[in-house]
């Protein structure tokens, strides 16, 4: 499912460069839930950054699907993320303007055209099939989290990224967005990589991938 | 067609979202092509007033006037100052020259009229009967100047509706007598209104028999004894036949006047024709100056546009990052803002058109204005409502290419 080859990243920053990932080899399978984790400044979000086809590597190749994606030009790029790959963030980042329901179409606009009883679905799915109509803003952290896992996966995608998605929750609500998490992952064959720092959180998945320094230092299986 | 149902309803969305600021952009916009519409409107409404005033003297009219030259290129020069057009010239022109229903010579001079205590200056014109007819005249009250009135010297008038009001308020004028410089003349008509044109009005003068005119000592002879007169009046039977006209009364009188071959003419003709072209060119010079003017509201308009759109992209950077993220390409957050652009400035185009619409129909029914009949024609709409979307997209693309090219990750991470 996904390959990364020797990736490098390095931003420019002043007059030298900052080297934020130094030659990172990894392999995931095809339904696998693997987690990152690592200190602060580790290259994690860059990692998963890369990964989400958000951003190009330096150097190396980075084979999504047997397919090498580090030199797609952006436009590409955005076609792999509609239709391959779906977003869950640390702070939502749900449209503050849009409906619960709106937002998870959102999730479909640049994927083909939005398709409302799919939408509802999967607002049913994570349980939120009574709020379809409110607002974000009259919505809990939780909920929140709830929509967005729900736009995530209302296209189907076969790659999930969750950066930190238990990050601003506190951690009783943080233990019910892993269990709607592992849930949907058990009953779907997609994959999931996720970033936390959260020891907790961490052991819902299958396997630890340890990053310090750009590199990776260690992996464990569970 | 789904795709772009869905960027306009994203565009209705961003600009519901911000009320206050979407309906000042709007205004921007509105005041604009309000401005377009209604000065447009009064200048074609202005045009047409002008032209049918001119029309109203009889587009058929030819106008021959002594001494002076217009230039084609339209520089004015003078050729002497001596009056060459002679009563004879008239009866010449009358008998020789085909399809001519009428030749009236004139002469004119400004005098006091003087009515018991009420007193004016007014032009007193010298006339034959055939004046009526070349000037398509009508009498609201009594009669106008007769053969025999002419053929006598009767010491007769017939006064211009305004001299008819200044000179006798209430008291109906026939056969009152005017004072008129040393002489004392009969109103034996009024003449109907025709309102004010730039060929002067008769709704100021006071007409004459031409025999009586020329009983004073201001009117001079030739030294052959003929009488010179100010103009003659023209009128041809078909107006297709008017440039003939033109030439055969021109050769005429050169060989009268015994202009040699290479001079220029002593004299002038003029057709309405010829001064309608003219007119209506300037005046929709005139218009689309106006038209021009306004133009420069609805720049200042579409630059609000693109001052809110960039304010609006630095605002949405999040969003864009968010879009960005689930996959939406640089076309299609280009798309969504111009589409955001273009409809906040047609919404103002729409209402702009409205505006415009009831002010120049406001302006036409209280005559602030005079009155004028605005004339708000389809293609001053239409222009009106493609140059607010052309603004739109124009000034929305600069606001759209900065928000289509923001990198994801750094718009998703703007606080």
């Amino acid at each position: 499912m996904i390959r990364l080859q020797g990736i490098t990243k390095v931003y420019p920053m002043g007059k030298g460069e900052l080297e934020v990932l130094r030659g990172v080899n990894l392999h995931i399978k095809q339904g696998e839930m693997v987690v990152i984790m690592g200190p602060s400044g580790s290259g994690k979000t860059t990692m998963l950054n890369l990964i989400g086809c958000l951003d190009i590597p330096s150097s190396g190749s980075y084979y999504l699907e047997d397919r090498e994606v580090s030199h797609l030009s952006s436009g590409e790029l955005a076609q792999v993320r509609a239709n391959r790959i779906g977003f869950i963030f640390q702070t939502y980042n749900l449209l503050p303007q849009l409906s619960a329901l709106a937002n998870v179409e959102l999730g479909m606009r640049y994927a083909g055209g939005i398709d409302p009883e799919r939408a509802v679905a999967a607002l049913d799915r994570v349980g939120l099939y009574d709020r379809a109509n409110h607002k974000p803003s009259e919505l809990s952290g939780g909920e929140q989290q709830r929509v967005a896992i729900a736009r995530a996966l209302v296209k189907d995608p076969p790659l999930i990224l969750a950066d930190e998605p238990t990050g601003n929750l506190d951690s009783h609500t943080g233990e019910e967005i892993m269990s709607i998490l592992t849930q949907l992952h058990s009953e779907q064959s997609n994959t999931l990589v996720m970033i936390t720092h959260e020891a907790d959180i961490a052991h819902h998945c299958q396997r630890i991938v340890h990053l310090k320094d750009g590199q990776i230092i260690g992996e464990e299986e569970l | 067609m789904k795709r772009w149902l869905e960027q306009l309803f994203t565009a209705w969305e961003g600009a519901r979202t911000h009320k206050l600021r979407s309906s000042l952009t709007i205004l921007g916009i509105v005041i604009g092509v309000a401005a377009v519409i209604s000065l447009m409107s009064i200048g074609r409404g202005t045009v047409a007033q002008i032209l049918s005033n001119i029309e109203s003297l009889g587009s058929n009219l030819i106008t021959v006037t002594p001494g002076m030259s217009f230039e084609r290129g339209g520089v004015m020069r003078p050729i002497g100052s001596t009056t060459t057009l002679t009563l004879e010239d008239a009866q010449a022109i009358a008998e020789q020259v085909p399809y001519v229903t009428a030749v009236a010579p004139y002469s004119s001079s400004s005098q006091q009229l003087i009515f018991e205590i009420n007193n004016m200056n007014a032009q007193v014109i010298g006339v034959t009967p055939a004046y009526q007819e070349a000037y398509n005249l009508e009498t609201s009250e009594g009669a106008f100047i007769s053969e025999y009135n002419y053929q006598s010297g009767a010491k007769v008038a017939v006064i211009g509706a305004n001299v008819e009001e200044e000179l006798f308020s209430g008291v109906s004028p026939i056969g009152q007598q005017i004072r008129m410089g040393s002489r004392i003349v009969t109103v034996m008509g009024v003449l109907e209104s025709k309102g004010t044109s730039m060929m002067g009005s008769t709704d100021d003068a006071i007409l004459i028999p031409l025999s009586t005119l020329q009983q004073t000592v201001s009117q001079q002879r030739t030294s052959t004894g003929e009488y010179l007169i100010s103009s003659i009046a023209i009128a041809v039977s078909d107006q297709g036949q008017a440039d003939y006209v033109v030439s055969e009364v021109t050769d005429l009188l050169r060989s009268r006047h015994r202009v040699a071959s290479g001079e220029d003419d002593d004299f002038s003709i003029r057709s309405v024709e010829e001064l309608v072209s003219a007119v209506s060119e300037t005046t929709e010079t005139m218009t689309l100056f106006l038209g021009a003017i306004a133009g420069i509201a609805l720049l200042v308009g579409g630059i609000g546009v693109m001052n809110i759109m960039l304010v609006s992209v630095v605002e949405r950077t999040r969003e864009i990052g968010i879009r960005k993220a689930l996959g939406a390409r640089e076309c299609d957050i280009w798309g969504q803002f111009l589409a955001e652009s273009a409809f906040l400035s047609f919404s103002g185009g729409i209402i702009g058109l409205g505006v415009g619409w009831g002010l120049s129909k406001l302006i036409s029914a209280t005559e602030i204005m005079g009155s004028i009949t605005t004339v708000v024609s389809s293609d001053i709409v239409i222009l009106a409502l493609a140059v607010s979307v052309g603004i739109g997209v124009l000034f929305g693309f600069l606001p759209a290419r900065r928000a289509a090219r923001l990198n994801p990750i750094e718009a998703l991470r703007y606080e």
